[in-house]
């Protein structure tokens, strides 16, 4: 707790100083003072010269990060309005283009959770999307990391952690709350916030042992303050050695890597910032690299070694077969098809200009006109209709079916609903208000039997099973509950199924397991998922039956899983995938500022809540009210955050329609 | 001529307003307050999304309906009605006294002593050029209307139309209308109270405004 205190300490040195004392120059891009769209993200062009022998080079960086000033209100704390995250992204892209490093300082207590566009999570989310597949080196610097906040800009492939910082997944004081179920009247008690805040080990020593930092630069006893030149210096020296370890290692010349064996112990030899498109390439793929290997320790695997040589010799055999058929056979027939396709069209232009030319001795021939007419009626119709089948589904019966009770729609006062028999309701109108619309909240199970076709799915990675890497009290007792309760060893649930014939790999996550919180387990799930999805060249679903965001228990290791499974929703995508995303229920917080925030194809249940905080944290941290609608889907769609509402009772149909009109025949795969 | 000070003295010998609270439908009742006094609130929150104190709850068909209090007050009356017995909708379950507000005083006697001008129509209004003119030199209460005056222009998607004026001539003693936000039909616009009367009113007004103690 004294962490906090100390990098909360209105003296502590904030981003001006660092810009001011660890750069030569630098020139603040679209801000002075409070006179910025958001004053607590600060965008500078900064320049760091170097003298190697007699030569001088200036080496331009892009330092983007937040700023919390010494007591000035209007930096707000550092706490990132959505349009300050959009703006780093804007000039990250310029960074990418001027194709010059990104230093980051991270220096926030979490993002600001409104909902106005561009929206906390789904800004969030594309900036994390958008890092993920940067093509310059970004170092990172964390001196109070919290939660969502700092993944905004976070997502680095070096990351330097001060030494009296924290990070965590969540601030401690809110960890207490959720812990201590406090309500916003009634304040955590001071020793639960300092028992929360040691079991979330969020030190610069507990995240550098967890691996999810990757060096410390030491800072005085007290934390550094405005004129600790000494800590200038050092971490001037750290960022610059960040910077150039990052560039040797994917330099392809071999000469490089043998100065860089030199240039680590010697920091008099220059090395130039700039990327050849080769290195771009492996530079993005060894940040892949490197968050794919984090956090694999922190959940358990319970699959014998006779299933893992199993699964391994079938995702080989996938990636063998996938790389003949799509790769290497249909990279041919497409183009033997697109040869084709161009010497139609040739013959048809020709034929036009020959059928133009007697156009009038045509016409004169009813016979001729009529057979033209049908000829283009069978070109323009669809195929895919002919070949579609209906399977017959088995009953799943929802066990609040199973009540003799009614139930009153909560919009009953403004819709004057009658009251609705719960057989009915559950058993036959699939959860909704026959009279309003509104959907009450069904079970999962009642998905996986009305959506998909019967007898279709087949689960895998089951044995992967939640943990508790942090030891949190009475964490291991909450999942052996859930686990026994749901029959599932995680929140997430992976597996493919059909949809009227079409092949999907879908991830699911259980509201019921732990609020559908996502931690190492889950996050692990979803990137095999993800994986399992590009090797067989599938549409991948992500369907969310409710997540209350990231399980905070598990302190980083959970937050981690939010840059993680965006690298490999990205890695998906890039390969040519097909990526939904469906929200029902209640979908809030990490994951939806992450990985399921950056689909381009998000669409909600009717009912549906979405958002980035839920009203009590909006209450507690912001000071305002909001109105009782405020996360409902409809907002979320008028603001731009989703792409459409479906109705439950339509979902197989809108589901497969989307997949048809996103997809096509050569669907999955460019 | 509306004696506006014997209203007020006639509210101030029952300052509250009785509400009686009846089944909403026919069901079972489980009274969730039981005694006579009880302190009870309406629904609060700026959108009144937070319900009152429960009252109780009426079980229908296995469905418990909650009863809550519409306005603040005190429980003054139970009706006949036993706990856990079968009642039928409308059968009145008990009586809650709601102590008026200054504001709703005001509201009272002003409906009773002015005449309200009533919106024709749903829509966006302002007052013509000159009285908005005059409004904002010398003050509302410096404009005058009488029947067939042309006052107001009603602006609905962008098309716009002046509105006479019907009723007693008077002053314009008060206005509800905001015109940058949209007035529902029938919702008030302005109240026109005759010119021997602004001053008594005023008086009476003043004296609610200085004097009156709400009770809770
Ligand atoms: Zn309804």
């Amino acid at each position: 707790m004294d962490k906090v205190r100390i990098v909360r300490h209105p003296q502590r040195v904030c981003l001006k100083d660092i810009l001011e004392n660890v750069y030569d120059n630098y020139t603040e891009i679209g801000g002075q003072g409070e006179y910025s769209i958001d004053p607590s993200m600060i965008i500078a062009r900064a320049y760091i010269t170097r003298n190697v022998g007699k030569k001088t080079y200036k080496q331009p960086v892009m330092v983007i990060g937040q700023e919390k000033g010494h007591g000035e209100e209007f930096r707000n704390g550092g706490s990132v309005k959505p349009w300050g995250n959009a703006k780093a992204l804007e000039y990250m892209k310029v960074a990418e283009t001027e194709n010059i490093p990104i230093h980051s300082y991270i220096f926030t207590p979490g993002s600001y959770p409104v909902e106005d566009y561009p929206g906390a999570a789904q800004q969030i989310a594309r900036n994390i999307y958008a890092m993920a597949g940067i093509k310059v080196p970004v170092v990172a610097v964390i001196s109070e990391g919290g939660s969502g906040g700092a993944e905004a800009i976070g997502l680095a492939d070096t990351r330097i952690m001060l030494s009296h910082g924290y990070y965590s997944v969540i601030s401690p004081e809110g960890a207490a709350a959720i812990e201590g179920r406090s309500s916003a009247s009634r304040k955590a008690s001071g020793k639960l916030v300092e028992n929360c805040a040691r079991q979330l080990k969020i030190t610069a020593r507990d995240n550098l042992e967890m691996g999810y930092v990757d060096r410390i630069v030491q800072e005085p006893p007290l934390g550094a303050r405005p004129d600790h030149f000494e800590f200038y210096r050092k971490l001037r020296q750290e960022v610059i050695l960040a910077t150039d370890e990052i560039i040797l290692s994917i330099r392809g010349v071999k000469l490089f890597r043998a100065i860089a064996l030199r240039k680590l112990n010697n920091p008099k030899i220059y090395v130039r910032w700039s990327l050849s498109t080769k290195s771009k390439e492996r530079l993005v793929w060894r940040r892949y690299q490197k968050y794919r290997g984090l956090s694999r320790w922190a959940f358990e695997d319970s699959s014998t070694g006779f299933q893992r040589f199993k699964n391994f010799a079938l995702e080989t055999g996938w990636s063998i077969y996938s790389f003949l058929r799509y790769e290497f056979f249909g990279r041919h027939q497409r183009a033997i098809t697109h040869l084709a396709e161009d010497v139609q069209g040739e013959v048809h232009a020709l034929m036009d200009r020959v059928t133009h030319r007697f156009s009038s001795l045509f016409k004169k021939l009813p016979g001729v006109k009529k057979d033209r007419e049908d000829v283009c009626q069978l070109t323009t119709l669809s195929t895919w209709e002919a070949g579609m089948s209906w399977n017959e589904h088995c009953r799943y019966v929802s066990p609040q079916a199973n009540q003799d009770k009614t139930l009153t729609c909560p919009n009953s006062r403004k819709s004057n609903c009658l009251d609705l028999w719960a057989p009915d309701l559950f058993g036959d109108f699939a959860g909704v208000c026959s009279h309003c619309g509104h959907h009450f909240p069904m079970e999962y199970e009642w998905y996986l039997f009305n959506i998909f076709d019967s007898r279709s799915i087949r689960e895998f990675n089951a044995p992967i099973e939640a943990s508790n890497p942090l030891e949190f009290d009475g964490l291991t007792h909450k999942l052996d509950k859930a686990k026994k309760q749901t029959g599932h060893k995680s929140a997430c649930m992976t597996f493919e199924a059909k949809i009227k014939g079409i092949q999907v790999v879908v991830a699911m996550l259980l509201a019921r397991f732990r609020g559908g919180s996502v931690g190492a387990a889950e996050g692990e799930k979803f990137i095999r998922a993800a994986e399992q999805a590009r090797r067989k060249h599938m549409p991948f679903l992500a369907y969310v039956h409710g997540t209350a965001g990231i399980r905070i228990q598990e302190g980083t290791n959970g937050l981690l899983q939010m840059p993680r499974c965006t690298l490999s929703v990205r890695r998906y995508l890039e390969s040519g995938g097909l990526y939904l995303v469906v929200y029902d229920t209640n979908s809030y917080a990490g994951p939806l500022a992450s990985f399921l925030g950056c689909s381009p194809y998000q669409f909600a249940i009717r009912s549906a809540n979405i958002g980035f905080a839920g009203p009590g944290v909006i209450r507690e941290t912001t000071g305002l009210d909001i109105p009782p609608n405020y996360h409902k889907s409809f907002q979320a769609l008028s603001r731009g955050h989703i792409q459409g509402i479906w109705d439950r009772r339509e979902i197989r149909n809108n589901l497969h329609h989307a997949l048809m009109t996103m997809g096509g025949e050569f669907l999955y795969y460019r | 001529m509306i004696d506006t000070i014997s209203i007020l003295n006639e509210i101030k010998q029952a300052p509250y307003k009785e509400i009686t609270i009846s089944a909403p439908h026919s069901g079972r009742i489980e009274f969730a307050v039981d005694q006579i006094g009880t302190r009870v609130k309406g629904a609060s929150g700026t959108w009144f999304e937070r319900p009152g104190t429960l009252l109780a709850r009426l079980v229908r068909e296995g469905n418990p309906k909650p009863v809550y209090a519409p306005e603040n007050g005190e429980v003054v009356k139970f009706h006949d009605v036993n706990d856990r017995e079968f009642v039928q909708a409308g059968t009145p379950l008990m009586t809650i006294r709601h102590f008026l507000t200054k504001q709703e005083v005001m509201d009272i006697i002003l409906k009773k002593a002015l005449h309200l001008f009533n919106a024709p129509e749903k829509g966006r209004y302002y007052f013509v050029a000159e009285i908005d003119a005059k409004i904002k030199s010398q003050g509302l209460r410096s404009v005058s209307v009488k029947e067939g005056d042309e006052v107001l222009i009603l602006s609905r998607m962008k098309r716009e139309t002046t509105i006479p004026y019907h009723g007693p001539q008077g002053i314009i003693y008060t206005s509800y209308f905001n015109s940058n936000e949209s007035v529902e039909m029938g919702a008030p616009l302005f109240g026109v109270c005759p010119e021997d009367q602004v001053k008594d009113i005023k008086a009476v007004i003043d004296k609610i405004q200085s004097g009156w103690e709400e009770q809770e």
